[in-house]
């Protein structure tokens, strides 16, 4: 019975934390504006949502990566898998949830948009100082 | 007897431990986390050790077993100080600095009190037993003081980016440990849950590598975006 307790506690504040340590990750990209090129490319009209989250990470499979995004990328994508879930777990009990959720995966797909804003931009740097004689 | 996956994830925590250490160096910033740097190193020293006695006397050895809980008790006194260091840094402007060292110590010798008192009455084999329960009455006191400095972080508002992810990847380590540790004990039947306390260590230094090396000492964030739900 005890180790129940422990157990749900446990679960309850590991999410809490991860929750946070996701947000601080995904924090530095809050600023960080999106070039006209990338919302033409992934197809992003006004406001990212989180239904423009697989689409922009296809088109950042597309992009050969930085070594510097990767395991941050691969938290964010973990979130935004666990939040899914949450989602359809809970959406008929907690209707709140379910739109706070939605917020929270619109954040994650503009944090992957920047990462692809960035990549594009590195790789052109890359290219550029290659063509350079 | 240990298994292929458990020396793999053994081999992975230790190799993570160093290289938290090298990127330390390598961003300047040994001396400004003395004490995580000190608890990686001493953390690859235990496994080192650990690892000579298992190899010389055997999983199932008397040394191996004074050897693995002894290092254990020393590694979370280690942490302890670390997490008191995070707190230094936390407080470090309000000027109550020198008391809180003193609160430090006061509840580290009162824990030491509380185990000692606790196996003086039951244990037989005293020494193995005290270090064992020193060990998890100090992680206990360790998960709760994380839970309080988390609180600070949020209440302070905390801007530094590195100190606000190590303390995030300290609450999420604690959190996940209490939570395998109690799967372990719910399910004990499932053999899956006995790797969980392994990987587990290597979360600690991985979450701390990618701070080090991905955040200077002047990143900043803001705090508003770090709860969960808007206040």
């Amino acid at each position: 019975m005890m180790a129940a307790i422990i157990l749900v506690v446990s679960l309850v504040t590991l999410m809490m934390f991860f929750v946070s340590y996701c947000r601080s990750l995904m924090a530095s990209s809050a600023s960080h504006s999106l070039s006209e090129e990338v919302r033409d490319v992934a197809g992003i009209r006004s406001r990212v949502s989180g239904q423009d989250f697989l689409r922009v990470t296809q088109l950042l499979r597309l992009c050969p990566e930085r070594p510097a995004d990767r395991l941050r990328l691969q938290a964010v994508q973990l979130y935004y898998s666990v939040l899914g879930a949450a989602q359809s777990l809970f959406f008929r009990m907690l209707p709140w949830f379910s739109a706070w959720s939605e917020i929270e995966r619109g954040r994650c797909a503009y944090f992957v948009a920047v990462v692809l804003d960035k990549r594009i931009s590195f790789n052109r740097e890359m290219l550029a100082q290659q063509v350079e004689p | 007897m240990v298994g292929s996956v458990e020396l793999f994830i053994w081999y992975l925590g230790t190799a993570l431990e160093l290289t938290f250490v090298v990127c330390s160096i390598s961003r300047r910033s040994f001396f400004a986390y003395f004490f995580l740097n000190l608890y990686m190193l001493l953390s690859a020293a235990a496994s080192v050790g650990r690892w000579l006695v298992l190899r010389r006397y055997g999983f199932d050895s008397g040394q191996y077993m004074y050897c693995y809980y002894y290092t254990d008790a020393l590694l979370t006194v280690a942490l302890y100080v670390s997490l008191i260091s995070l707190y230094s840094r936390v407080f470090g402007e309000l000027r109550f600095a020198k008391h809180m060292r003193l609160a430090a110590v006061v509840l580290l010798l009162g824990t030491a009190g509380f185990s000692y008192a606790v196996v003086a009455q039951s244990a037989e084999d005293l020494k193995t037993h005290f270090a064992y329960q020193l060990s998890q009455n100090l992680y206990f006191v360790g998960i709760v003081l994380t839970y309080l400095l988390w609180a600070a972080v949020l209440k302070l508002r905390e801007t530094r980016t590195r100190l606000v992810q190590i303390v995030l990847s300290l609450g999420l380590y604690f959190s996940a440990y209490a939570a395998s540790y109690a799967l372990y004990n719910v399910f004990p039947q499932y053999g899956l849950v006995r790797y969980a306390g392994g990987v587990l260590g290597c979360l600690l230094p991985l979450t701390w590598c990618i701070t080090m090396f991905r955040y200077s000492e002047e990143s900043r964030l803001a705090p508003a975006q770090l709860v969960a739900v808007p206040r």
